[in-house]
């Protein structure tokens, strides 16, 4: 649900970074934070296991700048891909604005990319959404990994509602800032139109 | 105005959260107090503010009331309204107000969590008064953001 605030002037919009753990989502917004200007983002906070494995989720405001005077504020968040934190990804999907699924190209993590975008349309129906009411991209990435599957194979098995798709490395930056582009662009277009 | 597809904060509707908030911070003798939605929104805030990372205190303040939501639907309780944590040098004392709004005073030896409670309930009334006013204008508020055309939106994202 975008907030607009008439007196500071500002949008903030929430984008949800999902998909199967070790999937690469913090990897994105790590990628996000270190290539972003200092004065357009805050802080990176990561609340993570012993292991550094995301325990409830990852988090960073990102100003992209002005609209008609007034501050476009994104605030990212990850959720935890391990299977067993069903829950907590269900509260962080709470009043989501946009989703990038971040799948896992490598063909033995397939099984796992259907888990979680399983979970997602599930997570998003008990909201009363859905992939096609909730702006969504889809980010392919491991893309430098040997044993991938094609992007064809990706998109038949995992986009068959034809949303974006983008091709990425999210530790060296390919593919990420295309993709939380693509996916802001699209909650902007939506909150125009007040759907 | 809440609950529809976004949630649009009038000028007048931000000066009055922020009025209680400087109000509560007063009487209650605090370092500072959030009003926040369930998502982190910082509908205002007021007190010793500088140098705090404002925004992650927020989002994980409202992180932990989701979790802290969740925890009592599994006990079959409706919510564990208040919250309280104590430092050496800070305490948080926080307050879902209604269901959609929570209220968070930071405070020090300077009070007490006895005055704080005290002074956080009677700020909880005003803002529920003021979310009914807010419902009840809500029909008059524009959908949307008209006046935003495709080109701002494609300037926002030129390199």
């Amino acid at each position: 649900m975008p907030y607009i605030n008439q007196h500071t002037r500002e949008i903030r919009c929430k984008i949800v970074y999902y998909g199967p753990g070790l999937g690469g989502k913090t990897t994105n917004l790590e990628y996000i934070h270190r290539r972003s200007a200092e004065e357009a983002r805050g802080n990176l906070v990561s609340l993570t296991t012993a292991q550094d494995r995301t325990l409830y989720f990852d988090f960073m405001p990102l100003s992209l700048g002005k609209i008609r005077g007034y501050d476009a504020k994104f605030q990212l968040y990850t959720v935890p891909g391990q299977v067993v934190y069903e829950q907590s990804r269900k509260l962080i999907l709470g009043n989501v604005d946009g989703v990038v699924f971040v799948a896992d190209s490598q063909t033995a993590r397939m099984d796992a990319n259907l888990e979680s975008l399983d979970s997602l349309r599930v997570n998003l129906a008990e909201q009363g959404k859905s992939l096609h009411t909730v702006p969504c991209v889809m980010q392919w990435n491991k893309r430098d990994l040997p044993r991938i599957a094609t992007v064809e194979e990706l998109s038949g098995l995992l986009n068959p509602h034809d949303l974006p798709e983008f091709e990425a490395v999210a530790s060296e930056g390919t593919g990420v800032f295309d993709s939380l582009k693509a996916v802001a662009k699209r909650v902007l277009t939506k909150l125009k139109r007040g759907e | 105005m809440l609950g529809i597809n976004h949630f649009i904060l009038s000028e007048s509707d931000a000066k009055a959260f922020e009025a209680i908030a400087h109000q509560l911070v007063a009487e209650a003798l605090g370092k500072a107090a959030f009003i926040l939605d369930q998502d982190g929104q910082i509908l205002a805030a007021s007190g010793e503010l500088q140098g705090l990372d404002t925004t992650s205190l927020a989002t994980l303040a409202a992180g932990n009331a989701a979790a802290t939501g969740a925890m009592a639907s599994i006990l079959r309780e409706r919510a564990f309204t208040t919250q309280y944590h104590e430092g050496q040098s800070s305490n948080i004392h926080m307050q879902l107000v209604g269901e959609r709004v929570l209220l968070l005073v930071v405070f020090d030896h300077r009070s007490s969590l006895g005055l704080v409670r005290l002074r956080a309930r009677r700020a909880e009334q005003k803002i529920l008064d003021l979310l009914e006013s807010m419902d009840l204008q809500s029909s008059d508020l524009p959908k949307g953001m008209p006046e935003i055309t495709d080109e701002d939106i494609d300037r926002l994202f030129n390199d």
